[in-house]
């Protein structure tokens, strides 16, 4: 059964919509990662112009971080004030890169930058994820490893604007939240995802919150930056195809419910590992498509109006 | 499209075509058998017939034409180990979508110059080099401009080889003219040529107006219209969408 999405201006099938909401939906779940930077680079693959992909995932990230966020906000697992800082960032961060986007499409780098960012990203996190992961399997198999700090004290806590995050149990400058913030936000404008893959190494390893209100935390600042994102899309490009969205959606919803039963079949370190070779694989296809000679030097784009 | 009606409608033409002829002097009539495609949410493409009369000999070549847009053409340069988009020319009133179809090959049909005045055939569409890169080489140009048709017709908007064209009993003629479903909203054209040892001794032409209708075509207007007002929808059902699948969620 053949749909066709009013903004992407193409026919589709609906199953193979679900299917790819499902199947992302399913990882999604499994690994407790949003799925936006699996999703984006497969709709352009069957051939949904970059712009409509990265507007369209914005707009269904915000749906699926609000299903998931409703959970850790139950059992208390978001710190609502790191959450607003970060937030405040997000804004800052996702509005410039709008505005980047707009600026490389013109200039017809935005598929170019899209892909670098993937790249690049994709490449450092799933490397550290496989390299962090294998050592524990490793470790795990020998001795059990001594448990050092909590987190290591640097330059980036002599910052000034101190603020007491209760729930996270810091304090620390809320300028590096707000940093933090910022940078995943012009990401997550750029590349169509909500940056959870970023963001959570990034406040356990940057900021030093603790685990347990990482993923609730970063779910619900992501809603409201993928908002953000949505919004100035739609308003800008007019690339958001909510038909699509709402197709991925229920693909995604089901998925996941399936991902989170297996789940709890496998370790963390070997979900992390799995996870790592996943991306790596993405990463190591985008990759490759950049060097490889294209069959067509060439490419056309209708010019956009002056 | 069933053969009953398409039958019925050449015969239609034939009575109405000698009759007109008769009265004007014409050898040549055609019509389509529908002057509106409509894109709906289950559109997957589009079939219309284009269908005619004429009167004594000569060759039928048919013309569709999309709506004007202006193009931009990008060549990629390797740097640095990867391919970017590193050279580009801008080419003006490229018609989006181009279509041919002819009773024989063009070649045997007319010379290759009155082909490139008339337009006939996807390398003699008229895509003007806009102002700032018309002082660039005459080959590279060319390049550009090759490079242009070339991905068009990739992605089926652009005829590589003109369809058939067939003739019955000398008088009538009818060609099926496909539309992709990726084709451009607009006012279509189609021309309908009639040659004669060589020359274009009439044409006839008729608009087809391609068209988004129903919910697609709401949502997109929606979408362009009042795009402020589409942005806040769209996060308003997402949020809601996302919590009705939370509140799933949890019941499983």
């Amino acid at each position: 059964m053949h749909f066709y999405l009013p903004i992407a201006e193409m026919s589709v099938n609906i199953f193979l919509i679900l299917a790819m909401g499902g199947g992302v939906g399913f990882l999604s779940g499994l690994f407790g990662v949003g799925g936006g930077f699996l999703m984006t680079p497969l709709l352009i693959f069957i051939g949904v112009p970059a712009p409509v992909a990265v507007g369209t995932e914005a707009n269904q990230i915000v749906a699926s971080s609000v299903s998931g966020v409703i959970a850790h906000w139950r059992r208390g697992n978001v710190d609502f004030k790191m959450g607003g800082v970060l937030l405040a960032g997000g804004f800052i961060g996702s509005s410039a890169g709008v505005v980047l986007f707009k600026f490389l499409q013109g200039l017809g780098q935005i598929d170019l930058t899209i892909k670098l960012c993937y790249l690049i990203f994709l490449g450092i996190i799933g490397g550290l994820m496989f390299a962090e992961s294998a050592r524990t399997i490793i470790r795990s198999r020998s001795v059990s490893a001594t448990r050092g700090k909590l987190h290591q004290h640097n330059w980036l806590h002599g910052l000034p604007f101190k603020m007491r995050f209760r729930r996270s149990k810091l304090y620390i400058s809320a300028l590096l939240p707000l940093m933090v913030g910022a940078g995943v936000g012009v990401l997550s404008a750029l590349m169509g995802v909500g940056g959870g893959f970023i963001m959570v190494p990034a406040m356990i390893y940057l900021l030093g919150m603790p685990t347990s209100v990482v993923i609730g935390t970063s779910l619900f600042q992501i809603i409201f930056v993928t908002a953000n994102v949505t919004f100035l899309q739609a308003v800008t490009t007019q690339t958001v195809d909510v038909p699509l969205a709402l197709l991925l959606l229920i693909g995604a919803v089901i998925g996941a419910q399936f991902g989170s039963k297996y789940s709890v079949r496998l370790k963390g370190e070997q979900l992390r590992i799995l996870l790592s070779v996943m991306v790596l694989a993405v990463c190591g296809k985008i990759g490759y498509d950049l060097i490889v000679t294209p069959a067509d030097l060439y490419s056309i784009a209708p010019l956009l109006a002056h | 499209m069933t053969p009953n009606p398409t039958a019925f409608l050449l015969l239609i033409v034939a009575f109405v075509a000698s009759a007109a002829n008769a009265a004007k002097g014409q050898d040549l009539v055609a019509d389509l058998s529908s002057h509106h495609v409509a894109i709906t949410t289950g559109f997957t493409g589009a079939d219309v017939l284009l269908f005619g009369a004429v009167e004594g000999t000569g060759d039928i070549v048919v013309v569709i034409t999309g709506p004007l847009e202006n193009v931009v053409v990008r060549s990629k340069q390797r740097i640095a180990g990867i391919w970017v988009n590193a050279d580009t020319v801008e080419f003006e009133s490229v018609p989006n979508f181009y279509v041919v179809a002819s009773s024989r090959p063009l070649e045997e049909i007319t010379s290759p110059d009155i082909r490139e005045t008339q337009q006939i055939g996807a390398s003699n569409i008229a895509a003007t080099v806009a102002a700032g890169d018309r002082d660039r080489p005459a080959a590279e140009l060319a390049q550009f401009r090759e490079a242009l048709i070339r991905n068009k017709q990739k992605s089926g908007l652009y005829s590589t080889e003109p369809e058939r064209i067939g003739i019955v009993s000398d008088r009538l003629f009818r060609t099926q003219i496909h539309f992709p479903s990726n084709m451009a909203t607009g006012n279509y054209t189609a021309v309908v040529y009639l040659f004669r040892e060589g020359e274009a001794v009439q044409a006839v032409s008729t608009p087809i107006r391609v068209e988004k209708v129903g919910v697609g075509a709401e949502i997109y207007n929606f979408a362009h219209q009042q795009s402020a007002l589409y942005g806040i929808a769209a996060i308003v059902i997402a949020v809601f969408a996302g919590w009705l699948g939370g509140v799933i969620f949890r019941k499983v």
